[in-house]
């Protein structure tokens, strides 16, 4: 791919440069959009497709059978207890669940025998398994737990390596923007959410963090000697480490999503609904946001940040007197060579 | 030689990276061949198949918090229980202090999971009759005649007419040697109005003991200390303190008040929990405080287990099942075969774009990954032989998505090597100040990463937790593999011609890169003598490595001097747009 070096060269010097920072006014609101919708949404649609571990209930899977004809497992259900209403889905080939509300435990190897003649498979092709009502809360609280000492933490850990809380606040709010809408995507979508998925959840957080740190790291480099020089303002160095950057936040994201794109194809193709589809689901969604909310909300909304300082403002009239003075010295240089 | 120095130098940090994994093979194959370990990782349950409980305690009664000592009792209570039901491979272990995860191959009957579930009571009986330990030979046995025999109606607990001949038969024949018998002893829960049979399993004594005087929920706390003597000096001797509350103090005193006055092993009255005596102390006194204290031969550390045992019996705890999953073993090897080939699908495609952003450099890219594979690898099955540590699906996941992010530390660092080759430097320092500046970034974001699977790891619940660790043991692994294996092995390639003269393959060509020719603004090309052009293709040969060393510094000059033109130049496109 030559023309992507090539690509990488002109982000580099400069020649080629995207508005980034410019043009913030844009993704700003595109942003705030998309969060908006993404908080409209789910309180419209009523929230999330909850999985059967914030439910609660007996769930069944038949894997590996020749025969998916749901009302068998319907009527494997109800044959054991008639007032149920199990819910029965082809999650992938060769695979059906069966979810329904909590059974005792001698109605579960009734649903489980039952089940195994009806499908015709071996016993051990028939999974079960049984969550308590509590046990999705539990989840929950600890994922809540864990997300504010992380949050505090990696809030902390920012301020201290980049020597301004700017950068922090930047940070965590492009990770903010990540996180409310790949929710919103959940919920729009209607993919089941399961502590896996929240697992997941948490994970991308701590990518979009640490694809953020890369490009601020480029950030803090550029803008060092800003105090005493003169070649570009605030606003443009941060541009420019954006751009520097870009290649890299796309091979990253690239070389991220490839992985996770493989478990979700395996994992919803051939598995089925569980543990690798749910985890490398969200991995897949907030990868993909976390590297654009970097380049296009973090980053600017850091130059926004500090751009109005006054030692920054008083930098930035320098450079402008600067590109004038050597405006109009080209002007009459070029005059006096075309007279 | 300032280069020779620096080629030593990477090649030494090569070797202690080749030392580290011996040095780890080397503890593992210890491992295998004292038949402790193995070179395969131990596997979880949804991997391996089998039953997994997720239980949540709960106190009898309500209302009080459990500590994670009532709960690490709790949890060694089931493992007996368990243990004694003649489930083999049973994995019981707490998590975040407030679950216990059950663990159990294949799929448990009823009376195993009621097993689990019930709460272990904690009660007092007196002592009726003891006797040591090992079953008494049936030849010798009391004859039946000499049995004895309820004279009428048992009066109070410490009474012998208790002693029926068949329980008197029972005991002669219980062998209190077998730790089967005591791990059996938990089973049936006995009643609490009828005497029963217990071993000891400190002493190797068994009693015959009578009915239930003081229910273990009687007890408000309980400590450990040194004895004090009359003038409150320490006797250097390690004592039990137990304290009733208002109830267990006046049924204690009047348990006491009888005791007392008997002798032999009446005077005895016997601790059980969960149909084990863990103790059977004399009474010496009438205590109508409810502050026994128990002394004897106790170490420090007995003294505070038989204290934690005590607190656990003021709290009895039961458990509910939070969650129940059962995974068939052929389930769990299909699962861990798609993890496998999806780890394999998204390493293949790492490879294959890594190729085509970064050519030969990919491969550099490629070898890091493996050496990571190495390192984490070594170290799950060095865990799993030390720590127990098993492999799970979510952990499998952990490691495939890690894949991408340990790949990234090398993006970094490449683009900076790149960054640096732009600016006009020559490989070997544009490498030396790319890692100066990559070292930084890279150090920082695995910072994030690392804190993030820190975090996870301690709150996560249920099997999730082990995707965080695969993620925070990767985070480690790729550091190590960045400074001991990538770095080093840039600085020698970087000498090396083909990379050093930047190939067209090798993904540094500086061609490429736009350092020479340099465009500049709308398509002008650089004038010849502005820099000094590489010496490019067989031409170059032997000579190749004076010359380059020699044109550094001009070509930095120049470097510098074009750049200065660049800015200039493009600040001047600027303004006329």
């Amino acid at each position: 791919m030559p023309n992507f070096a090539t690509f990488g060269n002109e982000l580099y010097s400069g020649k080629r440069s995207y508005p980034f920072v410019q043009k913030y006014k844009l993704w700003f609101i595109i942003a705030g959009a998309a969060v908006l919708l993404s908080i409209i949404i789910p309180v419209a649609k009523g929230g999330f497709n909850l999985g059967i571990d914030f439910r609660g209930g007996s769930e069944f899977t038949v894997s590996q059978t020749q025969n998916t004809d749901l009302s068998l497992g319907k009527d494997a259900v109800t044959a054991v207890e008639p007032a149920l209403d199990p819910e029965v889905t082809n999650i992938a080939p060769n695979t059906v669940r069966i979810q329904t509300e909590q059974l005792s435990d001698d109605q579960t190897l009734a649903v489980r025998d039952g089940l195994i003649k009806a499908y015709g498979v071996k016993a051990d092709q028939v999974t079960s398994n049984f969550v308590g009502p509590t046990w999705g809360a539990d989840v929950t609280r600890q994922a809540l737990w864990g997300l504010v000492v992380f949050v505090a933490l990696a809030a902390v850990l920012m301020a201290i390596y980049f020597r301004t809380w700017k950068m922090s606040a930047a940070a965590l709010a492009g990770m903010g923007v990540v996180m409310i809408v790949t929710a919103g995507l959940y919920s729009l979508i209607g993919f089941e959410v399961t502590p896996s998925a929240i697992i997941g959840f948490l994970t991308v957080l701590s990518y979009s963090l640490y694809d953020t740190v890369v490009v601020f790291d480029k950030v803090r480099e550029n803008t060092a000697d800003i105090a005493t020089s003169t070649r570009r303002t605030f606003d443009e160095e941060v541009n420019l480490a954006i751009n520097q950057t870009l290649v890299r936040s796309i091979n990253t994201s690239v070389v991220g999503v490839l992985p996770v794109a493989s478990i979700l194809f395996i994992g919803a193709l051939l598995l089925g609904a569980g543990t690798l589809k749910d985890l490398s689901l969200s991995l897949f969604i907030g990868i993909i946001i976390g590297t654009a909310t970097t380049v296009f909300i973090a980053a600017p909304l850091y130059a926004r940040l500090r751009t109005n300082e006054p030692a920054l403002v008083q930098q930035a009239k320098k450079v402008r007197l600067r590109r004038e003075q050597e405006a109009k010295a080209r002007e009459t240089a070029g005059e006096s060579a075309t007279a | 030689m300032a280069r020779s120095g620096r080629n030593s130098a990477a090649k030494r940090t090569l070797i202690w990276l080749g030392v580290l994994i011996a040095v780890l093979t080397a503890a593992l194959g210890g491992g295998v061949l004292s038949n402790q370990a193995s070179w395969a990782p131990k596997l979880a349950l949804d991997l391996e198949g089998g039953t997994q409980m997720i239980l949540a305690p709960k106190v009898q009664g309500g209302g009080s918090q459990i500590t994670s000592e009532q709960l690490d009792q709790a949890v060694e209570i089931i493992r007996q229980r368990v243990d004694g039901s003649g489930v083999a491979e049973a994995e019981i272990s707490t998590q975040s202090g407030r679950n216990v995860i059950v663990s159990l191959p294949g799929v448990p009957d009823e009376k195993t999971r009621d097993l689990i579930q019930a709460s272990a009571a904690m009660e007092f009986r007196p002592v009726l009759a003891a006797a040591s330990g090992a079953a008494v030979p049936k030849e010798s046995r009391t004859p039946e005649a000499e049995l004895p025999k309820p004279s009428g109606k048992p009066a109070n607990a410490s009474d012998l007419n208790w002693i029926t001949p068949e329980l008197y038969q029972e005991m002669e024949a219980r062998d209190c040697t077998d730790p089967a018998t005591i791990a059996a002893a938990s089973e049936e829960p006995s009643d609490p109005k009828k005497p029963m049979i217990a071993c000891e399993p400190d002493t190797g004594q068994k009693y015959i003991l009578g009915p239930v005087e003081v229910p273990g929920t009687d007890i408000q706390d309980a400590s450990f200390g040194q004895v004090r003597g009359n003038q409150g000096q320490s006797l250097n001797q390690w004592a039990v303190n137990i304290e009733f509350n208002g109830e267990g103090t006046q049924t204690f005193k009047s348990v006491t008040e009888r005791l007392f006055g008997l002798t032999g092993a009446q005077n005895q009255f016997a601790i059980v929990l969960d149909g084990t005596v863990i103790s059977a102390p004399t009474t010496n006194a009438v205590i109508p405080d409810g502050r026994p204290q128990i002394t004897g031969n106790f170490t420090e550390e007995s003294a505070r287990a038989l204290s934690e045992q005590l607190k656990y019996g003021a709290l009895p705890i039961s458990f509910d099942i939070q969650s129940e999953t059962q995974i068939s073993a052929t389930l769990g090897s299909e699962q861990l075969r798609m993890g496998v080939i999806a780890g394999l699908i998204g390493l293949l495609l790492v490879a294959i774009y890594s190729f085509f952003q970064y050519r030969m450099l990919g491969f550099v890219t490629i070898a890091s990954l493996v050496v990571a594979g190495i390192l984490t690898y070594l170290a799950i099955a060095l865990l799993g032989w030390t720590e127990n540590y098993r492999l799970s699906l979510a952990g499998v996941a952990g490691l495939i998505v890690a894949i991408g992010q340990t790949a990234d530390s090398f993006i970094v660092y490449f683009e900076r090597i790149r960054d640096e080759l732009r600016d006009g430097r020559g490989l070997v320092s544009a490498v030396d100040n790319g890692w100066k500046r990559a070292k930084r970034t890279v150090l920082a974001s695995k910072a994030v990463n690392l804190l993030a699977a820190v975090v996870l790891y301690f709150v996560a619940v249920g099997n999730v937790r082990g995707f965080a660790f695969t993620l925070g043991l990767t985070a480690i692994a790729d550091l190590v593999v960045v400074f001991l294996f990538t770095h080093p092995v840039m600085m020698l390639l970087a000498r090396t011609k083909f990379f050093g003269e930047g190939h067209r393959f090798s993904g540094l060509d500086p061609k490429r890169l736009g350092v020479v020719p340099l465009y500049r603004g709308a398509g002008r090309i650089r004038q010849p003598g502005e820099g000094t052009p590489k010496p490019r293709g067989k031409t170059a040969g032997a000579a190749a490595e004076a010359q380059r060393r020699q044109t550094i510094a001009e070509r930095r000059a120049a470097a510098e001097k074009e750049r200065a033109a660049a800015v200039s130049g493009r600040s001047t496109d600027k303004e006329s747009n």
